[in-house]
This record gives C-alpha cells, structure tokens and sequence, in this order.
C-alpha cells in the first residue's frame, strides 16, 4: 500500500466542522457508486447475450460493495443510530450526491457501455490517486476497490472499441451515446466546499488536476474506436449540489420503494 | 503462501466447519478469510477480511459463523478487516486442492493470469480432462472471482478462478 502524502492530525475528527465536511465528502463518492449500481442493475436478465448480462451485473454487486463499505464509515462517523441502509435508502432526493452521469438511463447498449467508460477511467484514476488519503479507512478502500476497477474499466473500453469499430449500425449508436453524454463528464471534476477542505487536509485528492490526463485517456480510447470526440460549448452539472435531473426521482422511488413501503423490512 | 493465522486451536473445528456458501468444497480457513480469532470466556470476536467488496457470500459467511459458534455455546462478534485486502495468495494448498477437485480452476500466478485473460495465453488446465488447450470464453464468471473458459480437446465448459492481487 502506498504511503500517505500526510498524516492526518489524531484530532483532525474531533472538530464537528471536519467531520461534516468528511461525511459530505464520501457522501459525493459513494453516492456515484450507488446509483450507477442501480441503473446498472436494471439491466439484471435483459443483456443483449449472456457475457455482457454477466458482467454488468458484476459490476453493479462491485460498486454496491463499494458503497456499502462508504456508507458503514459515514455511519460510523455520524455515531448515532444511522445505518448503510437508512443512508442508501431513506434520504430524500435533493440529500444525494451523485453527479449527473450516473443517472443517465440504459437508452441502450451503446448508452450503458460509453456511461460505464466515462465513469470507470474516472474511477480508476480517482481510486489510485486515493491511495494517498491522509485517512487510513479511505487508503484501504482505495487499495481494495481499484483491482475491481481496473476490471471495469477494461470491460467498458473493450466493449467501446468494439461496437466504435463494429459495424455501421453499432458505430452510429455509440457515436451518439458519447455526443449525448459528453455534456456530463466535466461534472465529475467540481468539488463543493467540502470537497476543497477534505483536499487541503489531504483526505482527498484533487480530481481538478486530473481532469486534463482524465480528457486525454478517454479521447485516445474513443480515437482507436474510430469514433469522434465531441465538441460541446458547455457542459451540464448539478447533481453535486443535490439538483438532479428527471430521472433521478424514477431510480429512487424504485430503489427505495420496500424501505418506505415497509419501514425497518430486512431481508 | 503459509499464513500465520491467530486462531486457537481447539476452535478449528468450527471454523473448519463453516463454508464458502457459493463453493461448498471451501472451508473459511482454506479461503484464508479469517486474519484472527479472540477468546474470552464464552465471547468470540473474529477477524474478517472480505474477499470481493460486494461478494454477497460474506454476510451468509458471517452470519453461518455466528451459528456455528452458537451451537458450542459461544457469542460471536464478526469484524471486518479492510486492510491489508485479500488476494488469492491467501487460499490454502488444501483450498486449492478442493477447488480443483469441484471443478473450479485454481487461480495462477499474477503474471500467468494476465496473460491468459488478456493475451488468450493457453495456461489454465481442464479440470475435467486436465489439457492445456483451453480458452477464455468471458472474462467475467457466474461470480465476481471466476471467469468462464471452454476445454478445446473434451469441450467442457470450466471455471477459472481469476488471480486478486
């Protein structure tokens, strides 16, 4: 494992600002995680042949593993009686952090794979840059969660270079899925005060100076899928700040519809 | 390969008893999930460490630890370790052994891996007829550990399990 670039200070936690700004912070990330799972769960039996079903789901379970180990060190954080499953299930719209990419909806196959590679070069390069937190949890999340990302992200490229190099009809589609869902990929980049404190800490890593390598790894990868790198005159945000798009109240009334129908049900 | 496992001896056998319930054939020790076990009086904490963050076994692992311990009359409490993470490395030789015998391919080296689900390298052994002659037919398995590969000389279809490192 990686050393830190810091050590955090032992009473970094104890100031009730640090720690809200901490909690927000993994709120951002493991948000992604979670809602990303859920669209891709969607998919769970409607693959367009066995492999592809297979692997999205095994994303998915990745991710929500991810999530859930977030979400346990939120709780933990909190230190009232909250659980990982009152976090993932019973906030309210405007509570969640997730950014807008992730809840763009499975329009198609062409859709599923571009929103998984924008999401998982991110992911891989967020992970690694992690390992460096100045928190030891996050450091052993990081090392744990990027051999699955690195997973990820070579199912998402190879699947992009095949249907940008496949036939006429599959290059067509996937072109459009990236010119649609370009606008969202700077999203991944702002960070909210929060964000900003846990990186001068040193908890964080600073996604801005990545975005640069971020743009030139996915452009080089849409180039060898013979495909076309947008150009859009702005770029759509929200999600961070809790202003989510349409879709976003269809996931949760699904995802958390046995929560609110039947409080405190377990499985 | 050999870990040093802090496990009191007289509990091994429950320990033992307890088993991977997605590959029956895999106890939690020759899965070298379990990094230490505290005993005091009739108190159990145990020492997890998860194998696949979302791998839905561990909490059935957990839980068929809790009630295996219950019925020697102990109170368990599970703990999970995050750090270091778990690698393959951890399987036992018994592990791999059971593996291989269920009809599950034991995970090669980090290197070996590679090459086979990237380069399409011919390196992971039929385990039923036992050639060398196999390919990969998906990268990802029926869990997230495996990945699928086909025998080209008895044409039975296998599980690799893939090397975590």
């Amino acid at each position: 494992m990686m050393k830190p670039i810091k050590e955090l200070n032992p009473q970094f936690l104890e100031s009730k600002e640090n720690k809200e700004h901490l909690i927000s912070y993994l709120l951002g990330v493991a948000d992604n995680y979670l809602i990303l799972a859920q669209r891709l769960g969607e998919l769970c039996g409607h693959g367009p042949n066995l492999e592809p079903d297979i692997a999205i789901t095994n994303i998915s379970l990745d991710l929500l593993g991810q999530v859930r180990s977030f979400y346990q060190y939120v709780a933990q954080l909190k230190g009232d009686k909250s659980t990982e499953d009152d976090i993932a299930f019973l906030r309210k719209e405007r509570e969640y952090r997730s950014v807008l990419l992730v809840q763009q909806p499975n329009t198609d196959f062409g859709y599923v794979i571009v929103r998984q590679f924008f999401f998982d070069v991110y992911n891989k390069m967020f992970l690694n840059a992690l390992q460096q937190s100045a928190d030891e949890t996050l450091r052993a999340l990081a090392f744990k969660g990027i051999k699955e990302a690195s997973y990820h992200e070579r199912f998402s490229g190879d699947w992009l270079k095949r249907l940008g190099d496949g036939t006429v009809e599959s290059k067509q589609r996937v072109q459009q899925a990236v010119n649609d869902l370009w606008v969202f990929t700077d999203e991944l980049f702002h960070s909210s005060k929060a964000d900003d404190a846990m990186i001068t800490a040193g908890v964080a890593p600073d996604m801005l100076q990545l975005r640069e390598y971020y743009y030139e790894k996915v452009e080089n990868l849409l180039t060898e899928a013979t495909l076309e790198i947008p150009e859009v005159p702005y770029f759509q945000k929200g999600g961070k700040e809790g202003l989510h798009s349409e879709y976003m109240g269809y996931i949760l009334s699904e995802m958390q519809y046995m929560q609110r129908a039947y409080p405190n049900s377990r499985w | 390969m050999i870990q040093n496992y802090n496990i009191p001896q007289e509990l091994l056998g429950i320990l033992e008893s307890v088993k991977d319930p997605e590959i029956p054939v895999l106890n939690v020790i020759d899965l070298g999930v379990i990094r230490e076990v505290i005993v005091d009086g009739k108190e159990i904490l145990i020492k997890l460490t998860p194998t696949y963050s979302g791998c839905p076994a561990m909490d059935v692992i957990g839980d068929d630890l809790e009630r295996a311990f219950a019925k020697a009359g102990y109170t368990t409490t599970i703990q999970l370790v995050m750090s270091p993470p778990w690698t393959t490395d951890w399987i036992t030789d018994r592990g791999r052994k059971a593996l291989e015998e269920y009809g599950i391919a034991a995970p090669l080296d980090e290197v070996a891996d590679k090459d086979v689900l990237l380069n399409n390298k011919k390196l992971v052994k039929c385990t039923n007829c036992g050639s060398q002659n196999t390919k990969l037919i998906s990268q990802f398995g029926s869990t997230a550990c495996k990945a699928m590969f086909q025998c080209e000389d008895c044409h039975e279809p296998f599980d690799y399990f893939k090397c975590l490192k």
